[in-house]
C-alpha cells in the first residue's frame, strides 16, 4: 500500500479557502498548547463573523416580538423573521414560503411530523419504514408514535462496514403496507449519502409519505425539495454555520393544510373562544409561542454566507477531505474504517485495533484535535456493526488537508502509545 | 501537555488495561453488579465472593476504555481479603483522588496511579464506574449503576 499523492485529489478551485478560515474567530486559538483542529463539525459547526454580527445587530437595533406589535421595532422584527422564512424557501427551492416551519432543529421537526401527521393518519397495523442507520432523533419519535397508535416499525438493512442501504430490501419492505418512510440523507456515522430522490419516488409510487432527515446535508450540498420529491424535510441551523436552537421543517403545502397543530398557544390561532379555537393557516399553525426570532436572523445570515461560497464548492471541498482522509487513514495498521471509500459525505468514522475510542479522543484532544468518540446517537447501528463506539473526524469547508495530515500523525502516535492490547 | 497524558495513562494503567487481572466470571460469586455508561459504552460486570463481611475473591467482565478497565482490574486485586467497611473507605478515597487529585491519609500505592484523572473531567466517570458497581454489589442492589 502506498500513500496516495496529495495531487491525486482535485481540490475545489476558485475559492479562497485560507481567507474563509479567517471568517471564523473561534478557529484562531490553541487548545492544550496546540493550534485547534476542529473536526467535530457533524456535531455542530462553527460560526462565521457574518452570523455573529447578524445576531448582535438584531439585538442592538431591531429586537421586538413578532406579529403582534404595531410599533416600528415590531415591524422590523416581523420583517426579519418572515424574511428568514422566504430565504429558507429559496435555500430549499420550496414552492412557497408557507411550506417553511421554524423549529428548534431536526429533532423537533421530526417530532412535529410524528405528532401531527402521525396522530392524524396512523392506525394499528400500519407500517413506518426507517433504516438501520438513522440517528436516535429519527427513531425514537416513531417508536413513541407506534406505541401510541399500534403501528409497526420496519427497518431497511445496512450492508457491511461500507454501510450502503439494501435497496432490494427497500423495494420489498415498501410493498408491505408502508404509510410513511423516514430516512437520513447523509449518515452522521457512516458518511453514506443515500439516494433520497430515488427512495422518495418509489415511496410516493407506493402511496407512502416521505420524510428526509437533512441534518448532515443541509449545510453541505444543494437541496431542492421539489426535485427530491419529498413530503417533509428537516434540518438544524447549528450544523450549517447558524445558531443553536433554530431549524427548519419543510412540508408540502397540501399536506400541511390537512394537518392538526403541533403545540397550542399564541401565534398559531385565528380566533380563541373559551371553549373553541380556530387555527391559523400553515406555517403559523405549527409555530406556537414566541419563536426564536434572533435564531432566524442568524440562520438567514448563515444561508447567505454558505451560498456566497457556493454549496457546490463546499460539497466538493468536504468530499475531497473525506476521501483524502479515508485513503490516508487506511494506511494505518489495524484501523477499521466505516462507510464507503468514495462518494461520501465529509466525515470519517474509524476504530484503531485495541484502542478504545474514548482513549483515542482524549489523546487527540491533548494534541489540539477535536474528535468525537461514542455511539453518535446511533446505538442500533453500532449494534449492527458490532462495535460499542467509533471515533469520528467530521469536516467542513474551513478544514484543510494539512489538518488531516496532522490527524494521521497523531493516530500513528496513538497506536504506538497504546501498543498491542490482548485485553478486553 | 504530553506530561498530562503520561499522568493519565501511567504505565500501571496501561499495563492493567492491556492485561486485566481477574478478568473472568467468578464461579463461586454470590454477588454481582453491572456498571454501564450508555453514552460512552463502558459496560463492566463485577463479581464478588463474599464470606460474611470479607471479600474472598473478585472478578470482572465487560468492555470499556483503558481507564475503566484498569480501574476494574486494580479494584478486583485490592478488594481481596478486605471487609466491606474497608472497601467503602477505599471508595471514598478513590472518589476524592479522581475528582481532586488528592485524598485523605496515606495514598495507597496502587490507587495513586489514578491521581492524573482529575485533570480530565470527562474521564472521571470511567475511573469511578467499577467502584460504583462494587458498592452496588456489596449492597445487593439489582439495577445497573451509571456514573454519567
Ligand atoms: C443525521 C442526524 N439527524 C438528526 C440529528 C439531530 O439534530 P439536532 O440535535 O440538531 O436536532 C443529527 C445531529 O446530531 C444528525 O446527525
Amino acid at each position: 500500500m502506498s500513500f496516495l499523492s496529495k495531487t491525486h485529489f482535485l481540490r475545489a478551485r476558485n475559492v479562497g479557502w485560507d481567507l474563509i478560515r479567517s471568517d471564523f474567530p473561534i478557529l484562531d486559538q490553541t487548545v492544550n498548547g496546540e493550534p485547534l483542529i476542529y473536526f467535530d463539525n457533524a456535531a455542530t459547526s462553527q460560526k462565521p463573523n457574518a452570523v455573529i454580527n447578524a445576531l448582535r445587530n438584531y439585538y442592538e437595533k431591531d429586537n421586538a416580538n413578532v406579529h403582534r406589535g404595531i410599533h416600528e421595532l415590531s415591524n422590523r422584527a416581523t420583517a426579519a423573521y418572515e424574511g428568514g422564512r422566504q430565504r429558507a424557501a429559496k435555500y430549499l427551492n420550496a414552492a412557497s414560503s408557507s411550506e417553511i416551519i421554524f423549529t428548534r432543529g431536526t429533532t423537533e421537526g421530526i417530532n412535529l411530523v410524528a405528532s401531527s401527521w402521525g396522530g392524524a393518519n396512523l392506525k394499528a397495523g400500519d407500517k413506518v419504514l426507517l433504516t438501520e442507520m438513522e440517528h436516535h432523533s429519527n427513531i425514537v419519535p416513531w417508536q413513541m408514535l407506534c406505541e401510541r397508535t399500534g403501528a409497526e416499525l420496519l427497518y431497511v438493512p445496512v450492508v457491511g462496514d461500507s454501510g450502503q442501504l439494501d435497496l432490494e430490501a427497500y423495494d420489498r419492505l415498501l410493498g408491505q403496507g408502508v404509510k410513511l418512510v423516514s430516512v437520513t440523507h447523509i449518515s452522521n456515522t457512516l458518511g453514506v449519502i443515500n439516494p433520497v430522490a430515488e427512495l422518495c419516488g418509489k415511496a410516493r409510487a407506493a402511496g407512502a409519505v416521505t420524510v428526509i432527515d437533512a441534518a448532515q446535508s443541509a449545510g453541505h450540498l444543494k437541496l431542492d425539495v421539489q426535485a427530491l420529491g419529498c413530503d417533509f424535510l428537516a434540518f438544524s441551523g447549528h450544523k450549517m454555520c447558524g445558531p443553536t436552537g433554530i431549524g427548519v421543517l419543510y412540508g408540502r403545502l397540501p399536506l400541511l393544510e390537512s394537518l392538526p397543530p403541533y403545540q397550542g398557544g399564541g401565534e398559531m390561532i385565528q380566533t380563541v373562544d373559551f371553549f373553541k379555537t380556530t387555527y391559523a393557516k400553515p406555517p403559523h399553525r405549527f409555530e406556537a409561542g414566541t419563536p426564536d426570532i434572533a435564531g432566524v436572523v442568524g440562520l438567514h445570515a448563515a444561508m447567505d454566507y454558505l451560498d456566497g461560497i457556493g454549496r457546490k464548492a463546499i460539497f466538493e471541498h468536504d468530499q475531497d477531505l473525506a476521501v483524502y482522509a479515508y485513503a490516508q487513514l487506511s494506511n494505518i495498521q489495524g484501523i477499521r474504517l466505516f462507510g464507503p471509500p468514495s462518494g461520501r459525505g465529509g466525515l470519517v468514522s474509524f476504530l484503531l485495533e485495541e484502542v478504545h475510542a474514548h482513549d483515542l479522543v482524549t489523546f487527540a484532544d491533548q494534541k489540539g484535535i477535536a474528535l468525537r468518540g461514542g455511539h453518535h446517537c446511533n446505538q442500533p447501528l453500532m449494534k449492527k456493526l458490532g462495535v460499542p463506539s467509533t471515533a469520528r473526524a467530521s469536516f467542513y469547508f474551513y478544514n484543510t488537508r494539512e489538518e488531516v495530515d496532522q490527524l494521521l500523525d497523531v493516530l500513528i502516535e496513538i497506536r504506538r502509545f497504546f501498543g498491542s492490547n490482548p485485553g478486553i | 501537555m504530553f506530561d498530562e497524558l503520561s499522568d493519565l495513562y501511567q504505565q500501571v494503567i496501561l499495563d492493567h488495561s492491556k492485561s486485566p487481572r481477574n478478568f473472568r466470571v467468578l464461579p463461586g460469586a454470590n454477588r454481582s453488579a453491572q456498571g454501564y455508561n450508555p453514552l460512552c459504552g463502558d459496560n463492566i460486570t463485577l463479581y464478588l465472593e463474599l464470606d460474611g463481611d470479607v471479600v474472598k475473591s473478585a472478578g470482572f467482565q465487560g468492555s470499556g476504555c483503558a481507564i475503566s478497565k484498569a480501574s476494574a482490574s486494580l479494584l478486583t486485586e485490592m478488594m481481596k481479603g478486605k471487609t466491606t467497611g474497608e472497601i467503602r473507605s477505599l471508595f471514598n478515597r478513590m472518589h476524592d483522588l479522581v475528582t481532586t487529585g488528592k485524598c485523605e491519609g496515606a495514598p495507597d500505592g496502587k490507587l495513586a496511579v489514578f491521581a492524573g484523572v482529575h485533570k480530565f473531567p470527562a474521564r472521571v466517570k470511567c475511573a469511578i464506574l467499577p467502584w460504583h458497581a462494587a458498592m452496588s454489589a456489596i449492597e445487593g442492589k439489582q439495577d445497573p449503576v451509571s456514573t454519567e
